[in-house]
């Protein structure tokens, strides 16, 4: 796949999430869908984020992924997709802003 | 993401299939494309796949139908190591966590043990037969590491005559020499011979196997991304 990063089993995202699904618990998917500029994990990186919080993989190098993560959660609860836009321009940049100064679009699912 | 989605991509994604996960990002529907397979969706759309999978490149299309995102699963690259020596001990793990498939391959049942290479690809045939059986391609890379003339040379005649996108052969530069002197004598080109890395590595005073094994993995990426980046 697309160089979602560690590619050892115990960090493989889909299938961390499907083992995690089966055994009952909430989880949610998050993608970077699109990127502008630097950013540092190119479309296509995902985490998968269980419903206490825990994840593995990444979207980014670690800049944003606490954002991510409680959207995550949140979309655990409401099963909505999101669309997660994290860069410069954005007002939250000064908290969860990218250090590189690139842009990333990033959707959260969660897994039925 | 629904769980019959989830439970197909993990199992295309182990036979090794190349495939792209289409989701609609203003309703998460999602449907799986498979080259060369039917599929409900346009034939601009399909044709976008299509060249997704080509380049290995996720992305987002803006569609008449709506903003898709496109994600791309191909297999994972290959790395096939001849000589199963000490640096393949530590080149094999270090190519894993870079996401390639690896395979090790050494006739001397001495060298290729499970001890030494546990929960890896080992093989015991001759390197000509390993890479008959491998048929390396555009998304392989070969690397020798035996210093044998009986076991590299073939496997290196094999390479050649693959798409292989990198081949490197351990080496000092007099042995590399003597090597490429055999190769030409046995009917390669000089612009076969040219794709040949060795002494094999990128120049940063590696000494111990382990930091040969950093310098070969480093130039193997170079080879892999370094054109991508040029193209872009």
């Amino acid at each position: 796949m697309t160089d979602t990063g560690l590619h050892a089993s115990s960090d493989d995202v889909l299938a961390r999430a499907r083992s995690w699904r089966a055994s009952g618990k909430g989880v949610a998917l998050a993608t970077v869908v699109s990127t502008w500029g630097s950013s540092p994990r190119p479309a296509g990186s995902q985490i998968a984020i269980d419903d206490s919080g825990a994840f593995v993989g990444s979207v980014s190098g670690g800049c944003i992924e606490g954002a991510v993560i409680r959207e995550g959660l949140e979309a655990i609860r409401d099963g909505r997709i999101r669309l997660l836009d994290f860069g410069v321009s954005n007002e939250q940049a000064w908290e969860v802003g990218l250090a590189c100064g690139g842009k990333v679009r990033v959707m959260v699912e969660r897994v039925e | 993401m629904k769980r019959t989605v989830l439970d197909e991509l993990l199992q295309a994604r182990a036979a090794k299939r190349a495939m792209a996960l289409v989701t609609d990002l203003a309703t998460g529907a999602q449907t799986i494309v498979y080259p060369d397979a039917a599929t409900s969706l346009s034939d601009d759309i399909k044709a976008a796949v299509g060249r997704a999978i080509q380049d290995d490149r996720s992305g987002t299309l803006d569609a008449p139908e709506g903003r898709l995102f496109i994600q791309v699963f191909t297999p994972p690259v290959r790395l096939i190591l001849v000589g199963a020596v000490h640096i393949a001990q530590a080149l094999a793990p270090m190519a894993a966590l870079a996401g390639y498939a690896v395979s090790v391959v050494d006739p001397r049942r001495a060298f290729a043990s499970d001890a030494r290479f546990p929960d890896l690809d080992l093989s015991t045939e001759w390197p000509d037969e390993a890479m008959a059986r491998l048929k390396p391609d555009s998304r392989t890379a070969v690397v020798t590491l035996t210093h044998d003339p009986k076991l590299d040379d073939p496997a290196l005649a094999a390479a050649l005559a693959s798409d292989a996108f990198y081949i490197g052969a351990l080496g000092s530069r007099k042995t590399h020499a003597a090597r490429l002197g055999r190769l030409k004598e046995a009917g390669a080109t000089d612009a076969q011979i040219a794709r040949i890395h060795g002494p094999v590595g990128l120049a940063i005073g590696a000494a111990s196997p382990a930091e040969i094994a950093v310098s070969i993995m480093a130039q193997i990426t170079q080879a892999r991304r370094g054109r991508a980046e040029a193209a872009s």
